[in-house]
């Protein structure tokens, strides 16, 4: 099978406008990814799946991801030259800048015809509030429609264009998304044996004089 | 025995079996009643997930129920006296639990089977599974285990009849059928925004109070 990178080029000659990249991944698997652009996703997945020579007939999986919004602190080397002509100073400067985050949805790709795969699409939203309307890819590959609604259900993005988007997990009144990020679960607690973590956090707050720091004498 | 105390107007199960040796049976009807129904709970054909499974197996011929006269699985709620919750009650679950419940008559009696029925078990910390069937509806056995050994289900069939024998049929001790003002339904709770509402049912169920003791 081609490579993630000849699979990007020739998606570029054919669509000259679109968006496509290599998104690397560092682990050992090296199960690199193509990352698209959401305006001409669905051309792009019906010229993967009609292309004879890559043929991918078959979505597997799709799945989201949530990237909340995160600092990145970059550091600079500064070099300042003496001017008493000594060696130059190096001094380092910290920029902070807050990185965006966004929904991600992950299409797992395989061809039945030819028997190779996977191919990793990825589509991300524009944010995590209002803009996470990305094209459903569901008429290209019926088999995503139940993992379409799990990620609308689960993460809340919105694929125009999906025939039937409804939640399928939590029930229709339901309002948050539960595996974003910063989903605050409703507060249910009761005693633990043993608690730590989050959950020895939650058992001071409802037992302050029950929880010490001796989880377990 | 001092001379003061008055004989007993109730027969002794030692004077009972002495006489049952000579051939005369002596019984109350609250014995009969229980003897009757003690032996005759009839489980709603009722499984969730994987504990259904060893329900499955302890009605099968190895393990074989029938042999405590449990072994009709009837498949409407009307006509069952146990609801095994046996497996995970998600959230969404949870509704048609308790309506199930509500409409099983009375008497009825209900298995907690399994840690996630019990408590929510593996699952406690997710987002879509209660967190234990008893928030909403009375318990009558826990049967702790992931999932239990069919063997577990016929020993709280056993403890269940036990159960059963020792309960009076008048008096302050009676079962709730049988109490005039006692509730036999149960609120089924309703999807709300964020959790079901009410998240538990007070009157059967409320977190347990810690109580510190003194120099521990």
């Amino acid at each position: 099978m081609e490579s993630p990178e000849q699979i990007r080029d020739r998606i570029l000659a054919r669509f000259p406008g679109a968006a496509a990249a290599v998104v690397a991944n560092p682990g050992p698997a090296a199960q690199h990814s193509l990352l698209l652009g959401a305006d001409n996703a669905r051309a792009v997945a019906e010229f993967l799946r009609d292309d004879p020579g890559l043929r991918l007939d078959f979505c597997s999986n799709v799945t989201g991801v949530d990237w909340p919004d995160r600092e990145v602190v970059e550091t600079a080397r500064v070099s300042t030259p003496d001017p008493a002509g000594g060696p130059p100073r190096l001094t380092e400067a910290k920029t902070r800048r807050l990185e965006p985050g966004c929904l991600e949805v992950v299409y797992h790709l395989y061809s039945m015809a030819l028997k190779h795969g996977p191919v990793v699409l990825r589509l991300r939203t524009a944010n995590r509030a209002d803009r996470v309307e990305l094209p459903s890819l569901t008429p290209v590959w019926r088999s995503c429609e139940f993992q379409e609604r799990e990620v609308f259900d689960l993460y809340g993005v919105v694929f125009s264009g999906h025939p039937d988007l409804r939640r399928i997990l939590m029930w229709d009144g339901f309002k948050d998304h539960p595996m974003r990020k910063d989903y605050v679960e409703p507060d249910d607690y009761e005693w633990e044996p043993t608690p730590h973590g989050d959950v020895l956090a939650k058992a001071r707050r409802h037992y302050p004089a029950a929880a010490t720091g001796k989880a377990n004498p | 025995m001092s001379d003061a105390a008055p004989p007993s107007p109730e027969i002794t199960d030692a004077e009972r079996a002495e006489l049952r040796r000579h051939g005369i049976l002596l019984t109350s009807i609250e014995e009969l009643y229980n003897w009757g129904r003690s032996n005759s709970v009839w489980p709603l054909q009722f499984g969730l997930a994987c504990c259904a499974i060893e329900m499955i197996a302890a009605s099968m011929a190895r393990f074989d129920i029938a042999r405590f006269g449990s072994e009709v699985f009837r498949p409407s709620p009307r006509q069952a006296d146990l609801l095994i919750v046996s497996g995970t009650v998600t959230k969404k679950m949870a509704p048609q639990v308790v309506r199930l419940w509500n409409q099983m008559p009375e008497p009825k009696y209900c298995f907690a089977m399994g840690a996630c029925a019990i408590s929510g078990g593996p699952f406690k910390q997710g987002y879509n599974v209660l967190k234990g069937i008893d928030r909403y509806i009375p318990v009558d056995i826990y049967i702790p285990g992931c999932p239990p050994r069919p063997e577990a289900l016929l020993h709280a069939l056993v403890t269940l009849q036990e159960k059963i024998r020792g309960q009076k049929i008048s008096g302050r001790g009676a079962p709730r059928f049988l109490q005039p003002d006692a509730a036999c339904d149960y609120p089924v709770p309703e999807f709300g925004a964020h959790d079901l509402e009410p998240p538990k049912n007070p009157g059967v169920w409320q977190p347990p109070a810690l109580v510190r003791k003194e120099g521990a």
